[in-house]
């Protein structure tokens, strides 16, 4: 009897023992671990961007969170929506900041003690204005940059004799288009109709869908234009009518069978890494028709307003959004572009370029950077762009005139908004 | 702790009923409640009564999910029950060999993962160079093929998903093409039941297989077809998979393949407007209800 008393006595004490100990030893190790969660899309340097992220803070811990990129977006409203774990930093690019971070549920970081609106001078400035709610809080910060650019087949405008120096606005490309269809078979001016009126949309005013009096201005000549010249297009058989992403699309693009493709700076890393590796050196890049310079995709990182390690979390985004180091092996190894302006100054930017032929593709993008203005986003933007997006597919169709098909979706938007 | 004889049958079941409450019945009470608020999943939720209803009554992309939803559903249901009798009949009737070999081929497309069989079919019905249009190219050079697209109004290459006209007929092909096995697989069974008694008597009083098929075969097989076509309807009002990894959340050009659960998912996930989403599921589940109780009248008072 006594010997069983005696072993559990024994166990207690062991027991208390070793909570005594572990007590005092977290109390001693005030350096303060702290673990952060991150989730974004994967994408090749953010290892690497981690390890340099920790040895300035070697004290937080990051979890990296990977999804594809549309996964990891509808993910993060599920999460947002039950409320339950989020990670402390969000990334999302530019088209999802209107759907989940511009309703509150991000942490404004233009208050004290982030001051995010400091580093608008080191940073390029229009992607704050894509970030900034209409309320004026800033719910992400910009964590790299897309210009829009167009990626054109050099080896097919020899073979016609045009010289790109000659193609300045849509209706020179229109042009050139109609030489390459009739120069051969299975050839086209562009793959998919839908990225003209991008083109004409994304970066032709300060406007996006609303003024600066908050008014609607889908209904306009801005719109109008861009859906008559796709409308244009499509008629006369230019395009291929194929979707982005698509079999289809890698094959015309392999084959050179498009002569060009509009779209942010990153779809050369993609262009070389994958869709056409094989054709190196025939594509050239050139900027959009003057005054329509804008942004194509770009990624920015928020703190959702649940998250419990919230300083931490802004360590995080500040050193990714102004470490110079980082935005540079970032741009290196995945191709994406610099959000600090300063870094486009470098030597490398001179760099003649492979894919393209030599030629010194960062500095037409880095000129394209400098003109894109700052764009007015709102919280609708998602909804209202679905709206024009069928809308301009009616118009493709000839189900609608384009004066029609905008009428139709202004009265669409507004009967949605006004709720 | 010994389990009382009485409670262990309440304790075995009780796993099922607890996923069921959680995942089950919780959601699609909450989505009820849903239905008369504002939400989008993370601010506040507003308080909207009937509002949510009347939007979506009055909204013109509604009516066009359900005209779409409807006339996919037409489209694949007849074709795919016609087949279904047929195919299983014959299969049954040992008319041909390898009916193992037949009953799996049938059966592979309902279970083949979805993903994989858009991503074939939109190789099939790619365009300009998918494999539908190749095989069509090369029959374009036969004077009557060309003179019959001609006719029809139809310019080669044909956009099956690009083209509005095209995109309804396209979905309710691979609809067929993936749903008939599951339902010969329901009819074979219902075949098993019919004593082979009657079909002997059949024979022995002359009676060709087509009077056998038409005078016993199909009045001893309603209450499967009841079941099977019943199952139909509700499925083919909720299609949403194959829509959309074809034709993208918006169902394509003109939104003519958006299915009344595409669009109440872009509603709710794509636009975060929860509450008008599930004011959408509750019309749709009204209109599967009514359409059942219709059905079933109709079926019932033919026997």
């Amino acid at each position: 009897m006594l010997k069983r008393k005696g072993v559990s006595v024994l166990l207690v004490m062991a027991v208390l023992g070793v909570l005594i100990f572990s007590a005092s030893a977290s109390v001693l190790a005030q350096d303060e671990q702290v673990t952060i969660t991150v989730g974004t899309w994967a994408d090749e340097s953010f290892e690497e961007a981690v390890a340099l992220f920790n040895e300035k803070y070697p004290n937080i811990k990051v979890e990296l969170q990977l999804a594809a990129i549309n996964d990891h977006h509808d993910n993060l409203l599920t999460r947002l929506a039950a409320g339950g774990e989020v990670p402390d930093v969000a990334y999302l690019e530019d088209q999802y900041i209107s759907t989940l971070a511009a309703r509150g549920g991000f942490v404004d970081l233009s208050q004290p003690p982030y001051n995010g609106d400091e580093y608008k001078d080191e940073l390029v400035g229009y992607p704050f204005a894509q970030a900034t709610t209409e309320d004026g809080e800033l719910v992400a910060m910009p964590t790299d940059v897309a210009p829009g650019t167009i990626f054109y087949r050099h080896d097919r405008l020899q073979e016609l004799g045009v010289n790109i120096e000659d193609i300045k606005t849509f209706e020179d490309w229109i042009e050139v288009g109609k030489k390459f269809m009739a120069s051969g078979e299975n050839r086209w001016l562009i793959g998919d109709v839908a990225n003209i009126y991008t083109m004409m949309i994304n970066g032709s005013s300060t406007d996006r869908y609303f003024n600066e009096e908050g008014e609607l201005v889908v209904n306009s000549e801005r719109f109008l234009k861009a859906m008559k010249t796709a409308k244009e297009i499509r008629d006369m058989g230019l395009d291929a009518g194929i979707s982005e992403w698509t079999n289809e699309w890698y094959t015309v693009l392999r084959e050179g069978q498009v002569l060009m493709q509009p779209s942010g700076a990153w779809l050369g890393g993609h262009l070389k890494e994958w869709i056409a590796p094989e054709t190196d050196g025939k594509w050239r890049v050139t900027s959009f028709p003057k005054g329509y310079d804008g942004p194509w995709g770009g990624s920015f990182a928020g703190i959702p307003k649940s998250s419990d390690n919230k300083e931490a979390a802004w360590k995080f985004i500040k050193f990714m959004s102004t470490n110079k180091e980082v935005q540079w092996k970032n741009f290196e190894i995945a191709n994406m572009f610099p959000a600090v302006e300063s870094l486009y100054y470098k030597d490398a930017f001179e760099e003649k370029l492979d894919f393209y032929g030599g030629q010194k593709a960062r500095l037409v993008w880095k000129e394209t950077i400098m003109n894109i203005p700052e764009i007015n986003t709102s919280k609708h933007d998602s909804m209202i762009s679905d709206i024009m997006w069928t809308s301009l597919g009616e118009v493709l169709e000839g189900t609608k005139a384009p004066k029609q098909a905008l009428e139709d979706a202004e009265r669409l938007i507004l009967r949605r908004i006004r709720r | 702790m010994r389990l009382k004889k009485k409670h262990a049958p309440y304790v075995f079941i009780s796993p099922f009923f607890i996923l069921f409450f959680i995942f089950g019945a919780f959601p699609i009470l909450f989505s009820l409640y849903l239905s008369f608020f504002r939400w989008d999943g993370m601010t506040a939720m507003r308080f909207a009564g009937l509002g949510n209803y009347r939007f979506v009554l009055t909204d013109p992309w509604f009516w066009q999910s359900i005209y779409n939803t409807l006339s996919i559903a037409i489209m694949t249901t007849i074709p795919q029950h016609v087949f279904a009798i047929g195919f299983a009949f014959i299969l049954h009737r040992g008319m041909v060999k390898f009916k193992e070999f037949f009953r799996t081929a049938y059966f592979l497309p309902y279970i083949t993962a979805p993903v994989a069989v858009a991503m074939i079919f939109t190789t099939l019905f790619g365009s300009p160079f998918g494999i539908l249009n190749a095989a069509l190219s090369g029959l374009l050079s036969l004077p009557l093929i060309g003179d019959l697209l001609q006719l029809l109004n139809i310019s080669y290459p044909i956009r099956w998903l690009g083209d509005p006209n095209f995109i309804r007929p396209s979905v309710a092909a691979l609809l067929t093409w993936r749903f008939t096995g599951w339902n010969i697989i329901i009819y074979y069974a219902g075949l098993q039941k019919i004593p082979k008694g009657l079909y002997e008597a059949a024979s022995i009083d002359g009676a060709s297989t087509r009077q056998t098929f038409f005078k016993i075969t199909l009045p001893l097989l309603r209450p499967i077809m009841f079941f099977a076509m019943l199952m139909s309807i509700i499925g083919n009002m909720q299609i949403f998979d194959e829509p959309i990894i074809l034709l993208g959340v918006m169902g394509g050009t003109n939104r003519a393949g958006l299915t009344t659960a595409m669009y109440l998912y872009q509603t709710a996930f794509g636009w975060t407007e929860f509450g008008t989403g599930s004011a959408i599921a509750y019309i749709l589940c009204f209109f599967i209800v009514t359409a059942s109780i219709i059905f079933n009248k109709y079926f019932r008072r033919e026997i």
